[in-house]
């Protein structure tokens, strides 16, 4: 199948060029005589709350959550490794209490999260591409492909880093499994044909810039733990992670400001 | 089981608070999956019993108090069961685990029912859940980055099995033979179950589906929910018609005592397996009530019905060696009207029909081009060296 030519590129390919001003139609002024009205109603039927910080502190909301959260369990448990390899038991007599398995469950969070930057790449060349065709980019796409086979080299230091310990790299972690809560937003704007690659690149930026964090964290509990082959790869990670975050931010940039004069 | 030596919970006692109904979630890391698959098939028969009771009211005016009361129950017991689903399962995630049930209870029953041509009408459904759980997989693994084994936790293989594209067949195709008035009770609680299984994945697809803002897969979830629709005709249709209305229900409360009874048995999460037991206690109070209203409106006894009692219980394990049975020996396979045909002979209004529906494109095809299911993600495949 030509990358041009994907069920991505034809639906990208039908949408409006511009993202000028037209007739929004969500805003309270659109119809100024129903605001007066609907205000003055709605202010007539349900008295204000005294004091007003009140309604801001959402007491009722908040009392419900306590309960629940005083009773919830957690989102489910860390799997420990089948087999407690020198690795894991250097991480455990290192680490303080518990810590190695945290280790355990941000590698897997991590893991997830660059399969989850595999997919999201893709879709953000399958934008460009039916983009490139008829506008000018301020990227190449083959840039975006480099960035893509990088994350899914960020997948395999995770996934390698997991079995040196002895976990079982197929599982879901706790961590893993919240992370792809936080994703789920970004794949939805990067997959939909009418976001623009201004909006694309802010939403993939927040994903670079969370991963760049991450791996500055998981260098530091490799470090305490002993682990100095996994804190190379994890540097290594880190510092693709700080290259991605740039190029995207330059991206952005020229498409809001406009190229650079220089 | 005699189900009428029950009484259940009286119906003005049954009662949720909303705390109940919005309970704690099971866990999507550390609950069986198949606590998940009676999760889905319990919602399911729920939302199927609140369907039919729908529909009765808009004929049967001197029950539409008696309806009112108990669908109320039904909508309650509905809603607690579907909340226990976690909301850290994406969509596509709880959509893979919703085919789980169709291939999983679609293959149990099939071992189970002793009618020659309703086994085979299972069999044959249950390689077109196969193939969607497939495709679905696909779709999880190359849209979120995910492994559908870790909802499908090694009970049910992601293998291709009759091909979607080539399942649209036209409505006259999907059509059934109807089950005859000396059907087994066994066999009527198989059919309503799986038909309310059915109807879920159709409803739930087309909720879901427009959600999705990526292409493919509001394109996959249009096809798979015609799918669904497919199936809901097929297994609907084995039902026997002429019956009245309150027979229809009455089979209707029976099928949810049995499947509340057998989750009751299978469930290893102790918190959960209370809740089956409160229900299948709820529901034996609604058969009672539905057995008295046959009494006084049709003068019948419920219990000629109800003979000779409850099957065996519902299995909830993995039905892989059948499965894999199944589809080397009849993946090949195709309904026309009732019965089925070798791949050449299926109609020229099914043939046409789906030419014309996969003409612009084929999603199913094309989201699973080359897709071999590898734990981890097909990105955890080590690459040919360059």
């Amino acid at each position: 199948m030509n990358a041009a030519d994907t069920p991505v590129s034809r639906f990208v390919r039908r949408r409006p060029r511009s993202g000028a001003a037209g007739f929004n139609r969500t805003g309270a002024q659109t119809s100024p005589l129903a605001l007066r009205s609907m205000q003055s109603y709605a202010d007539e039927q349900v008295a204000l709350p005294t004091p007003i910080a009140d309604s801001a502190a959402g007491k009722g909301i908040a009392a419900m959550r306590l309960a629940y959260v005083r009773d919830a369990g957690e989102v489910g448990s860390v799997p420990m490794p089948g087999a407690i390899t020198g690795a894991f038991a250097l991480c455990a007599t290192r680490l303080a209490g518990g810590a190695a398995e945290l280790l355990v469950d941000k590698l897997g969070e991590r893991l997830a999260w660059e399969r989850s930057s595999v997919r999201l790449y893709q879709a953000l060349i399958d934008k460009a591409t039916a983009l490139a065709a008829s506008t000018a980019l301020p990227l190449e796409v083959e840039e975006l492909r480099q960035l893509r086979d990088e994350a899914l080299e960020h997948m395999h230091i995770a996934t390698s880093a997991l079995d040196s310990l002895g976990a079982d790299s197929s599982a879901l972690t706790p961590s893993a499994a919240i992370s792809a809560l936080v994703t789920h937003g970004i794949t939805q704007v990067l997959t939909d044909p009418r976001t623009t690659l201004h909006q694309c690149l802010e939403a993939i930026l927040t994903v670079e810039l969370a991963d760049e964090a991450s791996w500055e964290l998981l260098m530091r509990l490799a470090e305490a733990a002993g682990q100095d082959e996994l804190l190379f790869h994890f540097h290594r990670a880190f510092r693709h992670e700080h290259t991605h975050v740039r190029k995207l931010k330059r991206w952005r940039d020229e498409l809001v400001l406009g190229a650079p004069d220089h | 089981m005699d189900l009428l030596a029950h009484t259940g919970v009286p119906l003005e006692d049954q009662m949720l608070t909303w705390r109940e109904m919005a309970g704690k979630p099971i866990s999507k890391l550390d609950d069986d999956a198949f606590t998940r698959v009676r999760v889905i098939l319990m919602n399911a028969l729920e939302l199927d019993a609140m369907r039919l009771q729908d529909s009765g009211a808009r004929n049967e005016a001197d029950l539409r108090l008696s309806l009112a009361c108990v669908r109320r129950i039904e909508q309650h017991q509905a809603t607690a069961v579907s909340w226990m689903l976690s909301a850290d399962h994406s969509a596509l995630e709880a959509t893979v685990a919703c085919e789980q049930v169709a291939v999983e209870l679609t293959a149990a029953i099939a071992q189970h029912e002793q009618d020659p041509y309703l086994a085979q009408v299972y069999r044959f459904g249950l390689l077109e859940n196969l193939d969607r759980l497939y495709r679905y997989a696909a779709l999880l693994d190359r849209l979120e980055g995910k492994d559908a084994n870790n909802i499908l936790q090694g009970y049910t293989d992601i293998v291709p099995g009759r091909p979607t594209p080539e399942t649209h067949r036209a409505p006259r195709d999907d059509l059934r033979r109807p089950s005859g008035p000396k059907a087994r009770l066994a066999s009527r609680l198989h059919m309503i179950l799986v038909a309310a299984a059915a109807l879920r994945a159709r409803d739930y697809y087309m909720t879901v589906g427009p959600a999705f803002a990526d292409p493919v897969a509001r394109e996959l979830y249009a096809e798979i929910a015609s799918c669904g629709e497919q199936h809901a005709t097929q297994y609907g249709t084995l039902l026997a018609p002429g019956r009245t209305f309150l027979e229809n229900w009455l089979l209707h409360e029976a099928a949810e005592v049995y499947a509340y009874l057998s989750c009751a048995q299978s469930e290893s999460n102790p918190r959960i397996r209370a809740v089956w037991e409160r229900f299948c206690d709820y529901e034996l109070g609604q058969l009672q009530h539905v057995g008295e209203l046959m009494r006084r409106h049709e003068h019948r006894d419920p219990a000629e019905l109800l003979a000779p009692g409850l099957p065996a219980p519902l299995e909830f394990r993995n039905q892989r060696d059948f499965v894999r049975d199944v589809l080397s020996e009849e993946v090949h396979l195709r309904a026309r009207d009732s019965g089925f045909v070798d791949r050449g002979g299926e109609s020229a209004e099914s043939l046409d029909y789906r030419r014309r529906v996969n003409a612009d494109g084929s999603p199913s095809t094309q989201v699973a081009q080359s897709y071999h299911w590898t734990a981890g993600t097909e990105l955890n495949r080590p690459r040919p060296p360059s």
